[in-house]
């Protein structure tokens, strides 16, 4: 019995999204904030060979006769090669004079003479970082103040950050995989708690309604809870059901029996043929209806027990034969030869209580509705699949009611006066189909009728 | 198998540039779809079989080979950088700085060693050392000087032999002179030693290897400094009608090696052809046939041997800056320029 349930989305899939929605997150911040350290460290590189190749050339300043000398090394360019051969461009000015170099490169605002100054700007089409200094020389005609620019494209420190980014991707990338592998574990085994739950709760039978005892982590507590609540009050309810069945059946057959046996005793004080005549029609209604009675709480019964089915071991062979001595008694008052034939074990799984049933319920009708002194044979068949026969040499089915007969409160025309509610085969049929069979009414050749149950 | 189809036109005046070339040729068939044009510092005669090779390999493409001096070859560039394919120079500074200030076309698909390519835009494809010419037949029973230092000592000991009859390059004129002296100056002190007393031999002063050479052989001068020694070499193996002989010394306390560079202008309008030869000319400068490459070619490493070559780094600039230029031909001419 499995239930329609409504499914909004799944919690381990919300909890591997969130958990690796966050890693990716954390991943790209890693990947810029890296990015943006090592860039500025890349940065400070190239600014510090600038400032030293500039502090080369100021240092070179000199004043020599009233003229100005500026020997710069051969080093202070050759420290600017870069693998990525970058451009290098420079200007020298004497107070607002150019001297040297590139005229055109642009100059900062303000000059600084205690420390260099850097600015990033676009030359020559190129983005290149430019570091300005500053130096006073005390010439015999008062201050100088030389200024030097030296620029450096920046060809080569794209290619460093290139390299670099192209580090911290696969970082962020393994970073990501790996939380990711850890959010999709730590989501496997969070469900895996609820999985588990489940499992011990289907795997039970229907008949056990105790309370979840395992461990569970505490925030399964309160679906636990309600869980052995819920069950508990089942268990209650159930338990009251069938109470309630098996109470109001001996409140309807007591009575019965009680009017019942008052009507016989009257009939033996009765010589009247008309009385007498009322009392068996009494005798007979009453036959009938706690027959009806009877059947009508099996039919409940079977439809209970059907929709929790027991799953035991039941050997049909052994329930037949026991069954067969219980009949005994009838099939002797009618003279009728109550047979068993087993072809070999017959095991089953299900409920011995509905399969006792629904076989009584054939053998009772081949009993009641065959002739005396005939033969009644009950064949248990394991090829191809296991079936159970019940047949007798009676009249068997009529060919226009054979299809409707398993119907409720569905009699055959041709009953006579054999007591009957019409609930027989609806039993019989119900109990078989709750074990996953069915059955078949059908005549046999030489005459009689052949109830079969097939699994 | 060379095919003679082509046609070698004579100097003719190119246009409304008021430009003397040394020398200007035309290879190539006659209204070829693309006629590429060379500005270069190397004689045409090291260049045609280069060329040659090139047409053979691109038929539809014309070649007109312009030579001048370094110097001025940098100054027409620049002043008018659309109307040349390629530029070809000795002068290492000048042609770095050209592609510095972004003369120069990148040229991502060669593949060059590092050492011999700046920024894939200046390409390295000759090594030629700076050598000491001596003209032994005129030296007699003097000894061949090896390095500098023994070059000073022969002409202190021997003033009435060698006055007039040194040469080397006039640093103002010529660029590559100009980039070894400043290499030479730049490596040791000799340098200024020998050049005061080439200076008190009243040395004489050229603009270019060529004529030095021919200065030798006809016996004008002695001893020649500074001399590329391809050039050199050259003439060393053909022995004159008057029975002259020359010998190239490389100093062997320091060479000073010059790499010979090409460039693609940045403003060319015929980018493809103009990177095919420059790719044409790599190969064939790495093939090494002396039939179709002239020239010496790479040496394998730059720092063999104890050559030191000059490598192609930002510094070069170093001394093209004005206050330093300034500087060091003061210098120079302090120590050159005793007599005047
Ligand atoms: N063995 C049989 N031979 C002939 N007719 C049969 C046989 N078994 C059942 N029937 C027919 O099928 C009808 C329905 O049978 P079912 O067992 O459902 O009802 P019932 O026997 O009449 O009443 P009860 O509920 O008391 O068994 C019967 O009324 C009868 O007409
Ligand atoms: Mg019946």
């Amino acid at each position: 019995m499995t239930a329609e349930v409504n499914v909004t989305g799944s919690l381990r899939r919300r909890l591997a999204l969130i958990l690796t929605g966050g890693a990716a997150v954390l991943a790209v911040i890693l990947f810029v904030v890296v990015r943006a350290l090592t860039s500025q460290i890349a940065q400070q590189e190239q600014d510090n060979i600038l400032s030293a190749s500039l502090s080369s050339i100021l240092d070179s300043a000199a004043i020599i006769d009233g003229q100005l000398q500026l020997d710069f090394p051969y080093a202070s360019l050759s420290m600017l090669g870069t693998p990525a051969d970058d451009r290098v461009f420079y200007a020298i000015y004497e107070d607002e004079t150019f001297l040297s170099g590139y005229g055109d490169l642009p100059a900062p605002q303000q000059l600084r003479i205690d420390r260099p100054e850097f600015a990033t700007h676009l030359f020559n089409a190129d983005p290149v970082r430019i570091a300005t200094g500053a130096r006073t020389l005390i010439g015999t005609d008062g201050p100088r103040v030389i200024s030097v620019s030296i620029a450096q494209t920046q060809d080569a420190l794209a290619l460093r950050l290139n390299g670099i980014s192209r580090n911290v991707a696969i970082l962020g990338i393994g970073f990501f995989v790996m939380a990711s592998a850890l959010a999709l574990w730590a989501a496997a085994t969070t469900s895996d708690q609820l999985m588990r739950l489940t499992t011990s709760v289907t795997r039970r039978g229907p008949q056990d309604l105790s309370p979840v005892a395992k461990p569970v982590p505490s925030e399964m507590v309160p679906l636990v809870g309600s869980l052995n609540t819920l069950m508990a009050r089942l268990d209650q309810s159930l338990t009251q059901s069938e109470d309630f069945i098996a109470e109001a059946a001996h409140r309807i057959r007591t009575p019965l029996a009680t009017v019942r046996a008052h009507a016989e005793a009257t009939l033996q004080r009765v010589e009247n043929p008309e009385n007498r005549k009322a009392l068996h029609a009494m005798i007979r209604a009453i036959d009938e209806s706690s027959r009806a009675a009877g059947q009508l709480l099996d039919h409940a019964m079977v439809t209970f027990r059907a929709e929790n089915l027991e799953q035991v071991d039941v050997d049909l062979n052994e329930l037949l034969s026991e069954l067969v001595q219980r009949m005994k008694p009838v099939a002797e008052m009618k003279d009728i030869a109550l047979t068993l034939e087993t072809e070999g074990p017959a095991l089953i799984l299900g409920d011995p209580i509905l399969l006792q049933n629904a076989l009584r319920n054939l053998i009772d009708n081949a009993l009641k509705y065959a002739a005396a002194e005939t033969a009644v044979e009950i064949r248990v068949k394991t090829e191809p699949t296991l079936t159970i026969q019940v047949l007798d040499d009676g009249p068997g089915f009529a060919a226009d009611e054979v299809e409707t007969l398993s119907g409720r409160f569905v009699r055959g025309k041709d009953t006579g006066n054999k007591i009957g509610s019409g609930l027989g085969l609806t039993i019989a049929q119900a109990a078989t189909e709750a074990h996953g069979g069915h059955l078949s009414l059908i005549n046999r050749p030489e005459g009689g009728a052949c109830a079969s149950l097939h699994f | 198998m060379r095919i003679l189809a082509f046609l070698i036109l004579l100097a003719a005046p190119v246009g409304s540039i008021a430009q003397i070339w040394e020398d200007r040729q035309v290879f190539g068939p006659e209204g070829a779809a693309e006629t590429l044009r060379i500005i270069s510092s190397t004689d045409t005669s090291f260049f045609a079989p280069i060329i040659s090779d090139y047409i053979t390999t691109y038929p539809d493409t014309a070649v007109e080979y312009l030579v001048t001096s370094t110097a001025e070859l940098d100054a027409a560039f620049r002043s008018s950088p659309a109307q040349y394919d390629v530029v070809i120079s000795s002068a290492m500074d000048l042609q770095l700085k050209l592609a510095n200030d972004g003369f120069a076309a990148r040229l991502s698909d060669i593949d060059h060693p590092d050492w011999a390519q700046w920024r894939e835009s200046l390409f390295a494809f000759t090594s030629e050392p700076a050598a000491i010419v001596v003209n032994t037949s005129a030296l007699g029973a003097l000894p061949v000087p090896n390095t500098r230092q023994e070059l000073i000592e022969l002409m202190r000991a021997h003033p009435d032999t060698f006055a007039g009859k040194i040469g080397t390059y006039d640093v103002r004129q010529s660029g590559l002179g100009y980039l070894f002296a400043t290499q030479d100056a730049r490596a040791s002190e000799t340098f200024w030693r020998l050049m005061e007393v080439m200076g008190s031999m009243d040395a004489q002063l050229y603009c270019c290897s060529g004529e030095m050479i021919r200065d030798l052989r006809s016996g004008q001068l002695l001893v020649a400094y500074n001399v590329l020694g391809s050039y050199a070499l050259a003439q060393a193996q053909t022995v004159s009608d008057d029975g002259q002989t020359l010998a190239v010394i490389l100093p062997s306390e320091f060479p000073t090696t010059m790499m010979r560079t090409a460039l693609v202008s940045q403003q060319t309008a015929q980018l493809q052809s103009a990177a095919n030869f420059v790719t044409h000319l790599i190969a064939l400068q790495s093939a090494g046939d002396p039939a179709n490459f002239p020239l010496p070619p790479l040496s394998a490493a730059p720092e063999t041997a104890g050559q030191t070559t000059i490598s192609l780094n930002p510094a070069l600039m170093t001394y093209l800056d004005a206050l330093k230029r300034g500087t060091f031909i003061k210098e120079w001419e302090n120590a050159i320029l005793q007599g005047e």
